[in-house]
């Protein structure tokens, strides 16, 4: 309680040199969790973009059904089982009708994934309410903005839609951009047309029929689906659950070097501070505190340091921290373009492990530093400490 | 009556080594000195009288011979030990104060009783009356870079009191004041050597306070050349 006492004296006492050390250790509290939560932020992002507009609860697949290789579209598609089906009718799931199309934007050929979407479901986070049928249009179209720019479509643009359908029969009609949706899914955008599900069906001669179906968040899983897969939310994650374990060493190294350069900062400023005050040591030793008080003195006063850098770093640097974790950080390129399903901005996360394990390991970096420069005083003896001939 | 010695030391040698040899601070001095003594150590720079002053504290180590201190081989105790005497029984003024920057006169003064866990209400006490006794009353609060060379002596003086220490060891106690402020510490220090029990032991070369000792002891390449008895100090 005494060296308690004496410690909070001299952190008090010392104004500047205090703030100066908790700054210094705030900072570094900020900078490690900022930047790793950035890095976290941009694997957890992608996963989590992935869920909100494509995923929800999970899938049922129709057992042909391969989203990596369109010639697997063709025969993709059936009715869905009754059960599923149910589902669809309770609103907790919609259907998806994917083949095989080409469009002629401003006379050039593209071909694309045509998908039928359930218009004004709210399972995913997908603008599909745009899709309500308008009778003025024959086909009410939205696409993403990556699949306009290439195309060079607008809103209001209508252009020639072909397709093969269930007799394998080619037929032809016009399509008009309703919405150009921004999606940080570039799955959802690229090379996609969005058309309403009931157009689909009867476009493909494929009445009642669906290629996947994916229900709300928070339902149990259905027993009975004939030959329809369920997926869930693991299994269609799993590619990035991958790349972000395969990633995981290289985050390590990243979280070693910030801490590395965070324990410079800190030693520099704790050792400068604690051999400037070589000649205090002397003199408490002179008044009679023994070496270990003196040791565990200067540990303490490390420790409160870490302290009070903790508070610092929740009150100066926590709004910060909560506005970059709610808003994320708009990004220069549109890394959708390259094909990597990067967010367009990124938006850290602060996992509670993260900021634990930052908070401990920054603590015992400014133990340390504090333990070794006081030892090493302590163990000097008086006189020379107390004319200040400690050195590091 | 006889009265206690508080020092003895016998034969003490101190070397330090300097390069591959070493040099010879102290040789062969003798000296004790009796409770209430207020003795000066005196000679020129290089005379071992900081050394003999810091090997009585125990903050340096004989190289040969028998130092007593207070009733305690000082040569037989451990580290901790000798912090133990220099916390319970002993005070220490220094020539450049060494003074604890952040703290005010009243923490700095209050230092040694938190050391040695006096309550809180004596602490209050016996910081206030040594505050008293230099005459800082007024500057309780102000802490050392507010001022002038001479308050920070007394307040080392204060410090070095407050737990009424056996021996009081006095590095150079003046050398960094003006003669007006030296007198007045000095009479401070005798003043409080008159009333209390304390020992006082000065290493000084300081000719203005020669007049205030009691007891002074010439050293020279670290012997004692001669050691004289002043009945009636110049400024008693």
């Amino acid at each position: 309680m005494m060296l308690f006492n004496i410690a909070i004296k001299n952190l008090f006492g010392a104004k500047l040199r205090t703030s100066l050390n908790v700054f210094v250790t705030s900072v570094s509290f900020f900078l490690v969790i900022f930047v790793s939560g950035m890095y976290d932020g941009m694997r957890e992002h992608a996963k989590n973009i992935t869920i909100e507009t494509e995923i929800a609860g999970g899938t049922y697949w129709h057992p042909k059904y391969d989203p990596m290789d369109p010639r697997t579209f063709e025969y993709s598609h059936s009715v869905m089982p009754p059960k599923i089906k149910r589902l669809i009718d309770q609103k907790y799931a919609f259907g998806v009708l994917v083949s095989q199309a080409s469009i002629y934007p401003n006379g050039r050929i593209m071909p694309a994934i045509m998908k039928g979407i359930t218009p004004g479901q709210t399972i995913v986070n997908i603008p599909t309410d745009v899709l309500e049928q308008d009778d003025d249009i024959t086909i009410p179209v939205l696409i993403g903005s990556e699949m306009a720019k290439n195309s060079n479509l607008k809103i209001g643009d209508s252009f020639t839609i072909r397709w093969l359908d269930a007799d394998r029969t080619y037929d032809a009609d016009e399509g008009t951009i309703v919405h150009i949706m921004e999606t940080e899914n570039f799955k959802l955008d690229q090379g996609h047309i969005w058309i309403p599900l009931s157009k689909a069906q009867s476009m493909l001669a494929m009445e009642n029929q669906a290629t996947y179906v994916t229900y709300a968040k928070g339902l149990d899983v259905i027993q009975d689906t004939g030959d329809w897969i369920h997926h869930d939310v693991d299994y269609m994650i799993r590619d990035m659950e991958a790349l972000i374990k395969a990633d995981e060493p290289g985050a390590q190294v990243m979280y070693s070097i910030l801490l590395a350069l965070a324990a410079m900062g800190i030693f520099n400023a704790q050792i400068l501070s604690i051999f400037r005050r070589g000649k205090e040591i002397g003199t408490l030793m002179a008044l009679g505190m023994t070496r270990s008080r003196v040791v565990a003195l200067f540990t303490l006063e490390g420790a409160l340091n870490a302290l009070l850098a903790s508070a610092m770093a929740l009150i100066l640097f926590g709004p910060i921290l909560f506005y970059f974790g709610e808003n994320g950080i708009p990004l220069p390129i549109d890394y959708a373009e390259m094909g990597i399903l990067v967010a367009k901005k990124l938006v850290p996360v602060y996992s509670l492990s993260l900021v634990i394990s930052t908070m401990v390991l920054i603590s015992i970096i400014v133990l340390i530093v504090s333990y070794i420069p006081s030892r090493k005083i302590s163990r000097m003896k008086p006189t020379d400490a107390l004319r200040g001939k400690a050195a590091v | 009556m006889s009265t206690k010695n508080v020092i003895d030391i016998k034969n003490l040698v101190k070397q330090f080594s300097v390069g591959e040899g070493y040099f010879t601070a102290l040789q062969s001095v003798d000296l004790s000195l009796a409770e209430g003594e207020f003795v000066g150590l005196v000679g020129p720079s290089g005379s071992g009288k900081t050394t003999l002053l810091n090997i009585i504290g125990g903050l340096d180590s004989a190289t040969h011979g028998s130092v007593n201190v207070l009733d305690k081989s000082i040569e037989n105790t451990s580290h901790n030990e000798r912090a133990e005497i220099r916390r319970k029984n002993m005070g220490f003024i220094f020539q450049s104060y060494n003074l604890l920057p952040v703290y005010t006169v009243y923490e700095n003064v209050e230092l040694p009783l938190i050391l040695n866990n006096v309550e809180k209400t004596d602490r209050v006490k016996k910081v206030t009356q040594a505050i008293e006794w230099v005459g800082l009353q007024d500057k309780m609060n102000s802490k050392p870079a507010q001022m002038s060379g001479g308050e920070c002596q007394r307040t080392a003086i204060a410090r070095a009191i407050v737990h009424e220490p056996a021996l009081l060891l006095a590095d150079e106690p003046t050398a960094n004041l003006d003669a007006e402020n030296s007198h007045n510490i000095m009479k401070i220090l005798s003043k409080l050597n008159t009333e209390m029990s304390t020992s006082f032991v000065f290493a000084t070369h300081d000719e203005k306070i020669m007049g205030y000792l009691k007891r002074i002891i010439h050293l020279e390449d670290g012997k004692i050349l001669n050691d004289k008895k002043i009945s009636i100090p110049k400024f008693s």
